[in-house]
């Protein structure tokens, strides 16, 4: 019933959430890396990085992606063209 | 050649690690074969009770790894099948009666007589876990389409791994497709994708287990129950068929297999 009910008010399912939590949750278990840690290190690459080119911050982008049963941090920083700058 | 030497395990306890055992022992000596399941939750046994064969034990799996007796003092012969027999776990002991060295001896010893070893591994990550999965040639993962469940099997297919006993194969025991049809439990294919491993078997959720166990006979005796003819499929599988997941009714995908009953 419940899941007709969510259907209704276009809730996702309970399974749909428990799926996507354990996408999380056994990514952050595989690394043995919490979610705050990856915060901390997302600030912390960006301190550093900005010390030689200019980023934009509000766009940089740290995450855990998976292939198979594989684990690859991906870190994903745009640039900010210095020569269109005066 | 000597026997194949299969590991049960799960990390989260209660999943249904010893039904699978005791389900996959009997199924084999139904298809004719020599197998011994042994107990390796020393402390906390049960495959002795799940076979119905508690009234007959006189030595433990620790009184042979400590001189007691010869192993095959150890082996109870099972009610039904004269060539399935039981080597139970000590109940007053723990986990660091044996080593993982114990278990591979053990098993050598056994490997010539026998068909299949069937290990049923405790819950949990410590010396238990190390025991069950030393001598194992094939190490099986249970778990339920549920997120406690899948997580410890995560980990636990981490640490197979990591001892280079991998690929490890996944069990998904009690699924209800009913609460799957409501969007109120996992599929198995979410199971599948999160822990990204092989898929032996599916067991559907089915309330004569809870009957076959009180009774001591396991269900895999019973044609009728889908469970039974899941883990008698799964035993095949293991003995190198090539047996289709269930066919229920669904939307064409294997994944959805489990709708109606089509008798």
């Amino acid at each position: 019933m419940s899941g007709f009910v969510d259907k209704l008010l276009n809730k996702p399912s309970s399974a749909d959430t428990a799926r996507q939590r354990l996408q999380l949750v056994l990514i952050h278990d595989r690394a043995n890396l919490p979610p705050g840690q990856i915060d901390l290190m997302k600030e912390e690459l960006i301190r550093v990085i900005s010390k030689y080119v200019v980023i934009d911050r509000a766009k940089a982008e740290i995450a855990v992606e998976n292939e198979g049963r594989e684990q690859r941090l991906t870190i994903n920083i745009p640039l900010v063209a210095e020569n269109r700058r005066f | 050649m000597g026997a194949k030497v299969i590991t049960v395990t799960s990390g989260k306890g209660g999943v249904g690690k010893t039904t699978t055992t005791a389900n996959l022992a009997v199924a084999l000596a139904s298809l004719g074969y020599k197998v011994t399941c042994m107990d390796s939750d020393i402390g906390l046994r049960n495959l002795d009770v799940v076979l119905g064969l508690e009234n007959r034990i006189v030595y433990d799996l620790v009184d042979v790894v400590e001189g007691r007796c010869r192993i095959r003092q150890a082996m109870i012969k099972d009610k039904k099948f004269p060539e399935l027999y039981l080597i139970p776990a000590a109940q007053t002991r723990d986990k660091s009666a044996v080593s993982p060295s114990d278990m591979i001896r053990l098993c050598e010893e056994l490997k010539p007589e026998m068909d299949w070893i069937i290990i049923d591994s405790p819950a949990g990550i410590e010396r238990g876990f190390k025991n069950a999965i030393a001598p194992a040639d094939v190490i099986l993962v249970i778990t339920n389409p549920e997120v406690s469940a899948v997580r410890d099997a995560d980990r636990i297919i981490g640490l197979i791994e990591a001892e280079q006993k991998g690929p490890a194969h996944l069990i998904i025991n009690r699924l209800n497709p009913a609460l799957v049809k409501k969007g109120d439990m996992l599929t198995a294919e979410d199971v599948v994708n999160l822990l990204a491993v092989d898929l032996l078997g599916i067991v559907p959720e089915d309330e004569n287990v809870v009957a076959s166990t009180n009774r001591g006979t396991p269900i895999v005796l019973d044609a009728h129950s889908k469970a039974g003819q899941a883990f008698m499929n799964i035993a095949k599988r293991l003995n190198g068929e090539e047996i289709p997941l269930m066919n229920l009714e669904g939307k064409g995908n294997i994944f959805s297999i489990f709708g109606k009953r089509t008798k």
